[in-house]
């Protein structure tokens, strides 16, 4: 299982690198073809970066303490433990607090559902995971606060509307 | 409801949170592990953030308006779908959706469309299915994906209509 995700890790990595290698060439094309074209673009993407470097900052900071205060491990200890509203209550909170790439996550789970967690909790806590909050800065930048809150409202209202759903589905 | 929370005691909550944290006195060390941690991890998707950038940039110079608009028509729940559609197979950091959602929304993409493409990329899995399947079963991922889906366009529904209500 570990080997799996290690294989996938380094997977995603190379997936990383050809995209970019795609767009460079892209960019060589269109050098060719344009080199106006291709100036603006790279000065219009610079613009874009700029702006993004100081968030950026924010997220790796965020991240950085979220590492610093949270063991995954420990989170998974409290999820799915009980089935009554603390029980949904722990996964929304675990599937927000979460973090990580959502594959390293899928062994957990697996495990936690042989020890009885119930799929619906495991919806709820995948569902939670769209919640991140080192990200909320980048969020917030482009879509304004207030739509950022909204949004996360609602996304909590809908992963116990999921729950819900996928507890009548497996009866 | 009341009832189950009161065998939540303080002890009990400060056990917990001392469990969940591992943030100890003098544990200097852990404090700089973490951010190199979150410094490695966020370098590892830089390339794919850059590359969207660079790809942003192209598309502003060169795409027309109009290749946009033959994507999303205008049309409400047709575009509404091909967002949540859109956010369903794409995979990658939730920065990069936003970075995406914010272009579109200049682009002049309803808000609707853009906020089910923002659901629907961290909650619908269509790329991680057959992980998602092969260790927590077919019939969950399925029905998981599927409902989500569907949840993206009703939460997209109401996060915008409440908006559109304060404003």
């Amino acid at each position: 299982m570990k080997n799996k995700i290690e294989k996938q890790k380094g997977k995603r990595r190379w997936n990383n690198l050809y995209f970019l290698g795609l767009v460079i060439i892209l960019y060589l094309f269109l050098f060719f073809f344009s080199f106006e074209n291709a100036h603006k673009s790279l000065k219009a993407s610079g613009n874009i970066l700029i702006k993004l470097i100081p968030v950026f900052f924010l997220v790796i900071f965020l991240t950085g303490l979220l590492n610093y205060f949270l063991k995954p491990k420990a989170i998974s200890k409290y999820i799915g433990k009980d089935s009554g509203v603390r029980g949904w209550i722990l996964s929304v909170l675990a599937g927000i607090i979460s973090h990580g790439p959502i594959y390293a996550w899928y062994p957990l789970l697996k495990e936690l559902r042989k020890q009885g967690m119930r799929q619906s909790l495991v919806a709820v806590f995948l569902y939670n995971r769209a919640i991140k909050i080192p990200f909320l800065p980048v969020l917030i930048y482009y879509f304004g606060l207030a739509f950022a809150v909204i949004l996360l409202s609602f996304t909590i209202i809908a992963s116990l509307i999921e729950g819900k759903i996928i507890d009548m589905l497996e009866n | 409801m009341i009832s189950s929370f009161q065998d939540v005691s303080w002890r009990r909550l400060r056990k917990i949170v001392r469990d969940l944290s591992q943030a100890q006195k003098g544990n200097r060390e852990n404090l700089i592990n973490s951010f190199y941690k979150s410094f490695k991890s966020f370098g590892a998707s830089l390339p794919v953030l850059i590359g969207v950038v660079l790809l942003l940039g192209l598309f502003r110079v060169n795409v027309s308006p109009q290749i946009i608009s033959s994507i999303f028509s205008g049309e409400f729940f047709r575009d509404v779908i091909t967002g949540s559609l859109i956010g369903s197979i794409s995979a990658g950091s939730a920065i990069t959706s936003y970075i995406i959602g914010a272009e579109l929304l200049r682009e002049g993409v309803s808000l609707f469309a853009v906020t089910a493409f923002l659901v629907a990329w961290v909650t619908v899995g269509i790329i991680q299915f057959p992980a998602e399947a092969a260790i927590l079963g077919k019939k969950f991922a399925f029905r998981r994906n599927l409902v989500s889906f569907i949840l993206a366009i009703l939460v997209s529904l109401a996060t915008v209509a409440l908006m559109m209500m304060i404003r």
